[in-house]
């Protein structure tokens, strides 16, 4: 990493005040991100959608956020107010959803999204905005783009809906890009080949990349760091080429019940939870 | 495989949903206690497979026979006593308003069969779910749990073959190596024999001895489990499947191409 942080993270909760009493979906969670690959690696309900929500300012009501520090290279996010915050996100500070299916707006040309995301932050008049779509479905090599700029979400396909998602996501050029499972509804092939143009896109333009996956192995293979998490904490943060290494418990478990075609078990090892791993 | 009994043979099966050629010209055989794979990307036509095998979806042409006998559009009571199915997705396939008892009781009434309490508990305790559950609502549950109480319900009229449709797919990792090993141990204390569909190669390695891969509607390659894991798959489009499930690599995603 160099440089200052994009992203310093430290000590966040993200709370739920339920009837039945509070429910701690993220606790006490610190990182710094910089100009990476980070992944971040979670069974469901171990917190990860929530911490990449909570910088975004997108948990859902009733949810409380705290932290003793969340900062945007150097700006503050906790303070920010709702139209300070809207200008930051997408254009500084952008979300890849799992479901193209769910996040595109199914009654609206595919282009004209791409489009609306650049003139939200870009002051630009309709022609220049519809180039620099079409351009940017080229990046996410859309073979022609011209014709896919007029079609409608239900006329793609799920791999083809996910590179309009980035190219969505990725033309305000953001420093940050938070990527909530973003192949996990994709057959494998099609998931590389997305995962493909996510790398070079922020190799090339030396984003910041948070990687939020339920996928040990593929995160290990994709990301440059990984943090791992379990019940709303960070079990261990380590390089990803590390990751056959990994000490905690929770991790060489997780690696471990995976079915490996190199490796047949007659019995799949299972993992046991530790209640000392939540901390006290 | 001559001398031994097929469970299940499938010969020129053709399915279609008017204009879509779902699936065209399939043909397997599965020996009884056998475990087989199909392995396909989404669309390849490996859940219809499945579907038009277990009845489900009467539209087919071509050949079909269970434990000996030809089956037709509709089924008898016998045939749905033999083949039980375990779906996807724990949290639709059951009825979030019966308990686990009531979902259990269900298919003994439909068979007649009887001695309905010992036969819950039983099934119950083979799934690893003590009587606790026996109560419980969906909600009540984990996924796990709900896909245990799934799979009680197929093997609860004593079925000789389960079509598994990515029965884990829906689960965590370390739950999904539970109800894997539960489903090894549960075929071996059955002599069952299993139909497992799923996207996984892994899981289908795991599970399976021999497998068929699957793309537009076709059986592109049928080979044994020790030939996926040595890595000589014959075909281009199996090779690529393989590649692409061992992780990320910049340089193996550049090769990849389409195969429709």
């Amino acid at each position: 990493m160099d440089g200052a942080p994009l992203l310093d993270v430290a000590d966040l909760h993200v709370r739920f005040h339920t009837r039945t009493g509070i429910v701690e979906a993220v606790r006490g969670l610190s990182f710094a991100l910089g100009r990476e690959k980070l992944g971040v690696v979670g069974e469901s309900g171990s917190g990860k959608s929530m911490t990449g929500r909570a910088i975004l300012g997108l948990v859902p009501p009733p949810g409380e956020v705290t932290a003793s520090r969340l900062a945007f290279k150097g700006r503050d996010l906790r303070t920010l107010a709702g139209p300070e915050l809207r200008a930051l996100r997408g254009r500084h500070i952008s979300m890849v959803l799992q479901d193209p299916k769910f996040s595109l707006n199914p009654v609206m040309r595919v282009g004209d999204q791409i489009a609306e995301a650049y003139r939200q932050h870009h002051r630009v008049n309709r022609r220049d905005a519809h180039a620099r779509s079409i351009a940017m479905l080229e990046k996410v090599r859309i073979r022609d783009a011209r014709r896919v700029y007029d079609l409608y979400p239900h006329e793609v396909s799920g791999g083809m809906g996910q590179r309009i998602m980035i190219a969505m996501m990725l033309i305000p050029e953001p420093d940050v890009i938070i990527a909530d499972e973003p192949t996990s509804a994709l057959d494998v092939t099609v998931q590389m080949q997305v995962l493909a143009i996510l790398d070079d896109l922020v190799t090339e333009r030396g984003m910041g990349l948070i990687f939020i996956s339920h996928d040990l192995a593929l995160v290990g293979s994709f990301c440059d760091r990984v943090l791992v998490m379990y019940g709303g904490r960070v079990m261990e943060t380590l390089a990803a080429r590390d990751l056959a290494h990994a000490t905690h418990p929770y991790t060489r478990g997780l690696l471990s019940c995976l079915p490996q075609l190199d490796k047949p078990t007659a019995v799949l090892p299972t993992l046991t939870r530790d209640p000392s791993w939540m901390g006290s | 495989m001559s001398g031994t009994a097929h469970a299940i043979r499938v010969g020129g099966l053709d399915v279609r949903f008017g204009d879509i050629h779902a699936v065209r010209d399939t043909s397997f055989d599965v020996a009884a206690g056998e475990s087989f794979g199909l392995v396909g990307e989404s669309g390849s036509g490996k859940s219809t497979v499945l579907r038009a095998l277990s009845g489900l979806n009467p539209d087919w042409t071509g050949g079909i026979e269970i434990l000996g006998a030809p089956q037709g559009r509709r089924r008898s009571r016998g045939f749905h006593r033999a083949v039980q199915m375990v779906f996807q997705d724990p949290f639709g396939s059951l009825h979030p308003r019966h308990t686990v008892d009531r979902a259990l009781a269900e298919p003994l009434a439909i068979h007649g069969i009887d001695d309905v309490e010992a036969r819950i508990e039983r099934v119950l305790a083979e799934v690893q779910l003590g009587p606790g559950f026996r109560f419980r609502y969906p909600h009540q549950l984990s996924g796990g749990q709900r896909q245990r109480v799934a799979i009680a319900r197929a093997l609860i009229v004593e079925p000789k073959i389960l079509l598994l449709d990515e029965p884990t797919s829906a689960l965590d990792v370390s739950i999904q190596a539970e109800v894997l090993n539960l489903l090894v141990e549960l075929r071996r204390r059955r002599g069952l024999t299993y139909i497992l569909v799923s996207h996984n190669l892994a899981v289908v390695g795991h599970m399976c001895e021999r497998i068929a891969v699957m793309n537009a509607g076709r059986i592109v390659e049928e080979m044994t489990t020790e030939a996926l894991r040595a890595g000589t798959p014959r075909e281009a489009y199996t090779r690529q499947l393989l590649l692409a499930s061992r992780g990320y690599d910049r340089a193996a995603a550049a090769q990849f191409r389409s195969f429709d």
